[in-house]
């Protein structure tokens, strides 16, 4: 072919508009901030909540409910995509109100670049959601991680801060180059990058060596457990949730779960899911370890933000023990089911994290953390309605019925035992027996104890309805689940496609 | 042996010495000085394999900006060479222990395969053939949208160095001449009536 003949087709720029348009604006508003002369930066505030309603209305308008590709089918636009996206932009709005008052309170993060960084992360998780190549997952996943350790390391006057974000980098770079080495190995083997034409060639059987395939694989999924954060490679999550500030935690245990969510049914789902029985047994063994390290050792902690880590490496555990049993002995019935539930599971996961970690934000003021268990004691004589909201999302997170957790649990639990996997659905209730005591104990010190401080907890009208509304949000969608999981098991089973 | 073989094993045979001598050598200046080693031979590899364009990208990118900082910064870091290394030698057998067994699996799991170096099939491609061109139209055409996202990654790079590093603008004791001329009298000197106290 020379280059004459080389045809190429203008890519299809209004189905990716919503990044366009995140991407045009986080310029603009990077510009704009330097001629902002207010200490609080509202301008670039308020613009970057803009921003993400306006990507909101860009992907709810252009989605089509089709599967449709462009960028020369590096870029997907899917059902599960957009409800995906439209979730993440909730929960970072979500993220920004309950961190305004808190970035306020401290002059070293209160500057634009936190809002800037903020949407670039917003635009990596955007492009890891609709990466059907893997030139695109790894430059989103790379956009994520790097907005997020700049944003850990914001607190420059914080030692423990620094240092969290000195492991998160590290770490996060050795991961990269586990992820690519994966990559690089199944591109040998198949000649490809594109995730469809991965799934094709695997399924027709032109590849050069299965074995590569293989040894690939395991890196690949080396890589993703990294990001993700589960058992082996969990190193780096208690020290990340606990040494960067509140407000990039509260960020870090939200919406980036949504997008590595995505990532794992784009790679394995709707790449790699003829070898599924090669990954499937890698993905139970993390499972059932992230599960057993994660309620285990969040029993010993004493702050509430270490806790809430070790509690996401089980909950991420959990999630991985649907995304195992979709495919049993080759038969892909159960495909949906299983993934759907561990979306929905993930959903509710980001729903409980973002109240709880709100909620440590609204007791935190200037000088002041709050993020020891013992600072909670006596919420409820403090502050009854607060009390409530916190020991709803412990309530979820435990799986206590009828919040929205025990739900998702259920799902995940009926998959794995609709999958053949009886004895996985039996240890992983029995984690979850053992971590309810942690996550009860939080609600004993709420109630029982006597208050350490008699200080009233002022905050803004817009904290207080966000976070009531997350607060009923658990609860009701925990009496009426059925609505958001159909909602889950119709985008995947239209986005999947054999 | 054909005599590009030749070049080949014999680049292929200094790239791996200067790959091994960067993570063995102690002083941390030569390790750079082998990095850029390996990197040239890394270059003629490439240039064997007619793609001149990223061979020399990879002598002006890395040699000349990447490696040349590098060795700028480790010069400024006066790093103490000998407490650096201290103990590394004591990693040895756990490490080799390690590495051995990585190796030994990954043996086992190859050697029951058919081994065999195949000629690789590098295209004969014809004179008028320009590697610049092809790369610059793929990068622009079919690869725009990872090559886009890739300079937002370099700018959220420079936003975080900047964040990170700035500590605002620098208190120098250099005098304004304009607002010398304009100060006051009143700007400088307070006049504060005070009670006469009575001495004893």
């Amino acid at each position: 072919m020379t280059l004459a003949e080389m045809q190429f087709a203008v890519p299809e720029l209004r189905i990716a508009s919503a990044e366009i348009l995140l991407l045009a604006m986080a310029c603009l508003i990077l510009i704009v901030d330097l001629f902002v002369r207010d200490r609080n930066r509202t301008v670039t505030y308020l613009l970057t909540q803009l921003t993400l309603a306006g990507a909101a209305l860009a992907t709810f308008a252009v989605g089509t409910g089709q599967v449709s590709y462009t960028f020369s089918n590096m870029f997907v636009s899917d059902p599960m995509g957009d409800l995906l996206k439209l979730l993440v932009y909730i929960s970072v709005i979500a993220v920004l109100f309950y961190s305004r008052a808190y970035v306020l309170d401290r002059p070293e993060m209160a500057r634009g670049e936190f809002y800037v960084l903020g949407l670039f992360a917003t635009l990596g998780m955007m492009v890891m959601i609709s990466a059907s190549h893997f030139l695109t997952v790894y430059i989103g996943i790379e956009l994520l991680s790097l907005s997020l350790y700049a944003m850990v390391a914001m607190e420059r006057s914080s030692a423990a801060s620094t240092e969290a974000a000195m492991k998160y980098f590290v770490l996060g770079a050795l991961a990269s180059g586990l992820l690519l080495y994966g990559m690089s190995m199944l591109y040998g083997a198949t000649g490809t990058l594109e995730i469809p034409a991965l799934a094709d060639r695997l399924f027709s059987g032109e590849v050069n060596d299965r074995i590569i395939v293989s040894f690939g694989l395991v890196f690949l999924i080396a890589g993703i457990a990294f990001k993700l954060g589960v058992v082996p490679f969990h190193m780096w999550i208690p020290d990340v949730y606990h040494g960067a500030p509140t407000a990039v935690t509260l960020f870090i245990a939200s919406a980036p779960k949504l997008a590595a969510c995505a990532v794992v049914i784009r790679v394995l789902v709707n790449g790699l899911i003829f070898v599924s029985s090669d990954w499937q047994m890698m993905l139970i063994i993390l499972s059932v370890l992230s599960m057993a390290v994660g309620n285990f050792a969040a029993i010993a902690q004493t702050n509430i933000k270490r806790m809430l880590a070790y509690s996401a490496i089980s909950h991420m555990g959990f999630m991985l023990l649907g995304m195992a049993t979709g495919v049993i002995m080759g038969d892909p019935r159960f495909i949906v089911n299983a993934y759907s539930s561990s979306m929905f599971y993930v959903v509710t996961y980001v729903l409980a994290s973002l109240g709880a970690f709100g909620t440590i934000l609204l007791l935190a003021r200037a000088g002041f953390e709050s993020d020891e268990i013992s600072d909670f004691a006596g919420l409820n004589k403090r502050n009854s309605w607060y009390a409530a909201i916190m020991m709803m999302m412990m309530f979820s997170m435990a799986g206590i019925p009828f919040f929205v957790g025990f739900f998702a649990k259920l799902s995940v639990l009926q998959a794995a035992v609709a999958g053949g996997h009886l004895w996985l659905a039996i240890v992983a209730v029995f984690f979850s027996l053992i971590g309810a005591y942690y996550y009860l104990r939080v609600v004993k010190v709420m109630y029982f104890d006597p208050p350490t401080s008699a200080a009233p907890i002022e905050t803004t009208l817009d904290v207080k309805l966000l976070l009531s509304l997350n607060g009923l949000a658990v609860a009701l969608i925990g009496i009426f689940p059925n609505a958001l999981m159909m909602l889950c098991a119709r985008s995947l089973s239209d986005s999947i496609v054999f | 042996m054909e005599f590009r073989t030749l070049v080949f094993y014999f680049l292929a045979a200094i790239l791996v010495f200067a790959s091994l001598r960067v993570v063995t050598l102690r002083n941390p200046v030569h390790a750079a000085l082998h990095l850029v080693l390996a990197f040239f031979s890394a270059c003629g590899v490439w240039i064997l394999l007619q793609a001149e364009f990223l061979a020399i990208a990879l002598i002006l990118v890395y040699v000349g900006a990447v490696m040349v900082l590098f060795l700028f910064v480790v010069m400024l870091l006066d790093i103490d060479l000998d407490r650096l290394r201290e103990g590394f030698w004591s990693y040895l057998p756990m490490a080799s222990i390690v590495s051995l067994l990585v190796v030994a699996e990954m043996v086992l799991v190859l050697i029951s395969r058919y081994w065999g170096a195949q000629e690789s099939d590098v295209p004969q491609a014809d004179t008028a053939y320009s590697n610049v061109r092809a790369v610059g139209r793929l990068l622009f055409t079919e690869y725009v949208y990872p090559f886009e996202l890739a300079s937002v990654v370099l700018l959220v790079g420079i936003v975080a160095a900047t964040a990170l590093t700035l500590r605002g603008k620098r208190k120098s004791k250099s005098i304004d001449p304009s607002r010398q001329v304009f100060v006051k009298a009143r700007d400088r000197l307070r006049l504060v009536r005070m009670p006469a106290e009575k001495r004893d």
